[in-house]
């Protein structure tokens, strides 16, 4: 049976439609994908994320283990940075996705992972620790809401102690949050919307609390709760990958379009002799942006042709709210993503796309 | 809106509504809710010529492609055009403004109809 988050009640009393993912009941949608999708590009909206997994390395090992397992350089991280990075098996393959924090105080970090393969990701980090690495799984006691959109900051400074607008993208720090009374509160200037906004990391037992006080506080600034239909035609708009879809472990980084977060200098780890290869012998594939013409609508899995030729496959592909068309990823033989078009064949007839670059949806940085 | 006890359903969520001349075809609001933001429709040419339970057409929402089935056979005489710019009506107004087609020299051979309280169990069951 599929877990649910602390926030579950919330959801049904809000008439959320609930679906299983990743091993959890969670919200779908509230009003409709479209109207939370454009709440989050033009004012804000609030995601119960407590799905993802939470893991925390500590003691002398920790950058040790993280060095090993996170393809990106977690050593030049300062006290409350965080990186995004993927772990690759030995042939270099992806074994998830994951963002990493250096601990506000101590040497440890958090790392967050994908809750469909939380348990997997687990057991693969034990089995490459470093010595002397304290390794915890502090997903069930952890609650995980953002909160996303041009308004988000200006509905959560005020409730937080600590001054988060002065926060940078990607660091984090530790604040009283709406005078709720637990010590763990941590707010975060990250997302996967393409908006500014925070993620908020609290007690598993004050999520309620820390939901109800958002939700009240943003009302005016027109804040709705969001749900994964939306999340998921928001990050994809923003050129952000879900693993699982966009990617799997027998997908390298580099094919993948993440090849900006390995980094080979930083010395040996696991799966950097395969990636060294892959990168001297170039990727055997390459991820492109799909701009659909027409009134067409590209799924994961759909074949992609070049003049009727088979040379990839649909990794993600929704409708644009923003761009009013269909818009996908996909996985291409090389040459193929040189081409101006392709064609994918959605259910037997062929749509023309415009091969474009990613992401296809920049927010105006004020 | 059209009484909906007077409406006719099939299993697939599509109902129909007897009227002069013919018939009106839509999808339930069970369905709509089903499948969420309605981005376009596919619907048949006029003039073309459907058996019940056959293909007519596909509802693309932001989740996913479903065929629609008419649950009647007939002569498509129209189509409803202003979902074109507006697919939203689907979702808004399943029973009235986003009506699908409208069918004459309906035949009703091999229809399998539900009345609405048994296309209500029907939902009910699907719901749980």
């Amino acid at each position: 049976m599929a877990q649910r988050t602390p926030l579950h009640d919330r959801h049904v009393a809000l008439g959320a439609r609930m679906v299983e993912f990743g091993g959890y009941e969670m919200p779908l949608q509230y009003s409709g994908i479209r109207d939370e999708h454009l709440a989050v590009r033009g004012r804000a909206g609030m995601f119960d994320i407590s799905h993802m997994g939470e893991v925390r390395f500590g003691g002398a090992g920790a950058e040790a283990s993280i060095q090993h397992l996170v393809a990106n350089d977690a050593s030049r991280l300062q006290a409350g940075q965080a990186l995004y990075g993927v772990m690759c098996t030995p042939e270099g393959g992806v074994v998830d996705d994951v963002v990493v924090y250096r601990e506000l105080h101590g040497a440890g970090f958090l790392v967050v992972v994908n809750a469909a393969v939380r348990h997997r990701d687990v057991a693969w980090m034990r089995e490459h620790l470093a010595a002397e690495t304290e390794f915890a799984d502090l997903s069930d006691g952890t609650a995980l809401i953002a909160v996303q959109g041009p308004a988000a900051l200006d509905i959560v400074a005020p409730l937080c102690a600590a001054d988060v607008r002065a926060l940078r993208h990607f660091t984090c720090t530790g604040t009283r949050i709406a005078g709720i009374d637990t010590d763990t509160s941590v707010v975060s200037r990250t997302g996967y919307t393409g908006e500014d906004g925070v993620e908020i990391y609290i007690d598993a037992a004050c999520a309620v609390e820390l939901w109800d006080a958002l939700l009240e506080a943003g009302a005016p600034q027109g804040l709705v709760p969001a749900g994964l239909g939306a999340r998921d035609t928001l990050r994809l708009e923003a050129g952000l990958r879900l693993y699982g879809q966009d990617m799997d472990e027998t997908v390298d980084p580099y094919s993948a379009g993440l090849g900006w977060t390995v980094k080979l200098a930083k010395g040996d780890f696991c799966g950097s002799d395969a990636l060294r290869r892959i990168r001297e012998q170039g990727p055997p594939r390459r991820t492109v942006g799909l701009r659909l013409e027409g009134r067409s609508i590209a799924r994961h899995g759909h074949p992609v042709l070049d003049g009727g030729h088979r040379v990839g496959e649909v990794t993600s592909g929704s409708y644009s709210f923003t761009l009013g068309c269909g818009i996908a990823t996909a996985l291409v033989e090389p040459a193929a993503a040189e081409r101006e078009r392709l064609e994918v064949d959605i259910r037997g007839t062929s749509a023309t796309a415009a091969v474009v670059p990613l992401p296809f949806y920049k927010r105006e940085r004020s | 809106m059209p009484d909906l006890s007077a409406l006719r359903y099939s299993a697939t969520h599509e109902w129909v509504e007897t009227i002069d001349g013919g018939v009106r075809i839509g999808i339930t609001d069970f369905a709509q809710a089903q499948l969420g933001d309605v981005i376009f429709l596919e619907l048949p040419e006029v003039g073309a010529t459907l058996k019940a339970g056959e293909r007519f057409g596909v509802v693309e929402s932001v989740k996913a492609a479903s065929d629609l089935f008419s649950p009647v056979g007939g002569r498509v005489a129209e189509v409803n055009g202003a979902l074109g710019d507006a697919p939203e009506k689907v979702n808004a107004d399943p029973y009235g403004a986003g009506w699908l087609m409208r069918l004459e020299d309906v035949d009703e051979t091999g229809a399998e109809l539900l009345d609405e309280a048994a296309y209500a169990a029907l939902t009910e069951e699907s719901a749980h």
